[in-house]
């Protein structure tokens, strides 16, 4: 196991804080090719934790409508991952808060799994959530590779993991961990269902090292609250989607719409 | 009856990480590892046991009509100067080789207490095989289908829905095989207990490529015996078979993989030619990649996006192969040809002449590679016929080239 870096401005997040971690997903190079990092600022201004952008795929299996469609939209737009990081190459001059990148494994395999971590931590990149890359393959092929670039790997658990591989995913996780909230794609669900509940109170009496973060179904102050009861905060994704989509004014609608999750 | 004989360990066989060389795996989301992993952990187990054998066996025999004759085509032979054998897949119950495997994984669905089967399809060949066997099991069966696909293959549609089975339309993305695939594995993440998902080739995550692969070596295991019967041996010195994702191609090469002498030929869809950018011929357009859960030859933009194929065979238009098959492109083990769509229907008419056979435009790619082969008349060649061509009639009518 290496050396937790403390440098991870991930740790630093959930040092400072324990509870009500807002993390919000977006798609890059939508709702228009360029808005990439003008959301991340006004995501960060609004007070939101952390960051995940999205690298369209053609073939986004774990996802539900709304992020297949602004992923293909994005694509059509022209969007690429080399474009990518050219568009997030002096994004830490603005901003701050950790930016996790999340996505499908055939486009980082195609930009070279090397070269894409190097452009990663030049950009300032602290996290990859890459949900068709699975446990064994990352720490065979992979793991020495993100560590060497300071990248944690973030895995997913479901309401269908075994205890057993639960502790194996938290002995190798850094950061956080994510809690799918049930057996879904994303956007799928809009409430949180009793046996959703037993699921988050059986995973917090485990313990685990690492923070946990719920996700998938997770929309608004009602469906955040509840994910905060039994984690150490949520993820939204496909809900703020449908936020760009219809948005005339970013930047209004974005803070807008974090206040009200919040609920301030 | 043949029996599927226990293979020796060959370097063509999956290795216990699910691998064919550097190709496999099971690049799947965590939603679907337990499925997977159930998957894993039994289905050699369940395919290996004598009362499931029994089974299997019994339907391939009284429901499918197994064996298919392996036929020796005398003009066509006359044709190429070789001597040509047919397997006649094109003659098993519902008009291709797809059953034997629908017949195979519905009944290991049943051991691992499923409540009902998904499946994806691009012509409807494999929908409609699925839709088949859950009519005769009694369970419930829902097959993704692009929408687009569906427009194209109405009376596939409709030979499902008087299966009983439900057709839902796949709108994402191209709206085709491709897309069906993503829509099939999104609805088993949604039902992950209770549903088994039926894969139609020899892809997707481990161990689909391999289960797949059993199921229809049942085809290898027919020729060896009927070639044993009819020449006095049991190896061919080629055989040939097209490759979409590549199910067919792995039942007929599957007791032929270790015995070198025995050559491997594979069709692969060109479309209008592979530098036309209307094409579905992946060993020649394809870089190695992931899409469905497997690493795999994948056509694909510098970026990695998924590229849509085409070919005039909607059974052949896939934008990958199988992963056993990109290893034996990969160590030389067989050998691809692109075939045009042009090749393929000028073939498949070049049959119903000289044999009365018309054959579907996937087999037809088949047969379109005797063309560039260099045969000897003491040459024994088994091409897999692997479907019939009355789901094609309407674009042979439209070709019109006869």
């Amino acid at each position: 196991m290496s050396v937790t870096k403390l440098s991870n401005r991930i740790d630093q997040i959930f040092q400072e804080k324990k509870n009500n971690i807002l993390s919000i997903y977006y798609t890059a190079g939508f709702p228009r090719r360029d808005d990439t990092v003008h959301i991340a600022e006004y995501l960060e201004n609004a007070g939101v934790d952390l960051i995940e952008i999205g690298m369209p795929f053609s073939d986004p299996l774990a996802d539900g409508p709304t992020i297949q469609h602004s992923g293909q939209k994005a694509l059509q737009q022209g969007m690429t991952l080399k474009l990518l990081f050219e568009q997030l190459a002096h994004v830490r001059q603005t901003v701050n808060i950790p930016v996790i990148l999340m996505g499908y494994m055939n486009p980082v395999l195609q930009f070279g799994v090397e070269n894409f971590c190097r452009h990663c931590q030049q950009v300032g990149i602290d996290a990859l959530i890459l949900p068709d890359l699975p446990m064994q393959e990352y720490l065979k092929e992979y793991k020495d590779i993100f560590e060497a670039y300071g990248l944690y790997n973030i895995f997913m658990i479901t309401p269908q993991t075994s205890e057993a591989r639960i502790r194996l995913i938290d002995e190798h996780s850094h950061g956080f961990i994510y809690m799918v909230s049930s057996a879904s794609i994303t956007g799928a669900k809009s409430e949180i269902r009793p046996e959703q509940v037993a699921y988050f109170e059986r995973v917090r009496k485990m313990q685990l090292k690492n923070p946990t973060l719920i996700g998938f179904g997770i929309s608004n102050h009602d469906t955040f609250s509840t994910a905060c009861t039994y984690a150490n905060g949520a993820l939204i994704g496909s809900a703020f989607i449908k936020v760009l989509e219809q948005s005339k004014d970013l930047e209004k609608d974005i803070q807008q719409y974090i206040t009200a999750v919040r609920g301030r | 009856m043949a029996a599927v004989k226990e293979l020796k360990k060959t370097s063509y066989q999956v290795n216990e990480n699910g691998y064919y060389g550097k190709f496999g795996g099971a690049y799947i989301p965590e939603m679907l590892y337990p499925n997977i992993e159930e998957l894993r952990e039994n289905y050699l187990q369940i395919m290996q046991d004598p009362s499931f054998q029994a089974a299997f066996h019994q339907l391939l025999k009284d429901y499918v009509g197994r064996p298919t004759p392996l036929y020796f085509a005398n003009r066509l032979s006359e044709k190429f100067g070789a001597k040509i054998y047919l397997k006649r897949e094109d003659l098993c119950h519902t008009g291709a080789h797809k059953v034997n495997n629908t017949i195979g994984q519905i009944l290991l669905a049943r051991q691992l207490n499923k409540k009902f089967i998904i499946a994806e399809t691009g012509a409807g060949q494999h929908g409609v095989a699925t839709a088949t066997v859950c009519a005769l099991m009694g369970m419930e069966c829902k097959v993704f289908m692009g929408a687009l696909d569906m427009e194209r293959q109405k009376p596939n549609v409709e030979r499902m829905r008087i299966l009983g089975a439900e057709v839902i339309p796949a709108v994402s993305g191209n709206q085709t095989l491709k897309d069906a695939t993503n829509e099939a594995m999104r609805y088993w993440i949604n039902y992950p207990v209770d549903s088994h998902y039926i894969i139609g080739s020899v892809v997707g995550p481990h161990p689909y490529p391999d289960m797949v692969a059993r199921f229809q070596s049942v085809v290898s295991a027919e020729i060896r015996q009927q070639l044993l019967e009819q020449t006095g041996t049991e190896q061919p010195d080629y055989v040939i078979a097209c490759v979409g994702g590549g199910s067919n191609a792995a039942g007929a090469y599957y007791h032929f993989l270790d015995e070198p002498d025995v050559k491997l030929i594979a069709a692969e869809a060109a479309g209008h030619g592979i530098t036309s950018g209307e094409s579905a011929a992946t060993t020649a357009l394809g870089r190695i990649g992931i899409l469905h859960g497997s690493k795999t030859l994948l056509m694909q933009t510098d970026d990695g996006q998924v590229v849509e194929p085409y070919s005039i065979s909607a059974g052949l238009d896939y934008p990958g192969i199988g992963p056993l098959h990109a290893h034996l492109y990969d160590t030389g083990r067989a050998t691809f040809y692109s075939i045009t769509d042009d090749e393929a229907m000028d073939a498949g008419i070049l049959l119903s002449r000289l044999e009365g056979i018309i054959p579907a435009i996937e087999s037809a790619h088949a047969l379109g590679a005797l063309h560039y082969m260099d045969l000897k008349p003491e040459d024994v060649v088994v091409i897999s016929l692997s479907g019939r061509g009355d789901k094609d009639l309407e674009t042979y009518i439209k070709w019109g080239k006869y």
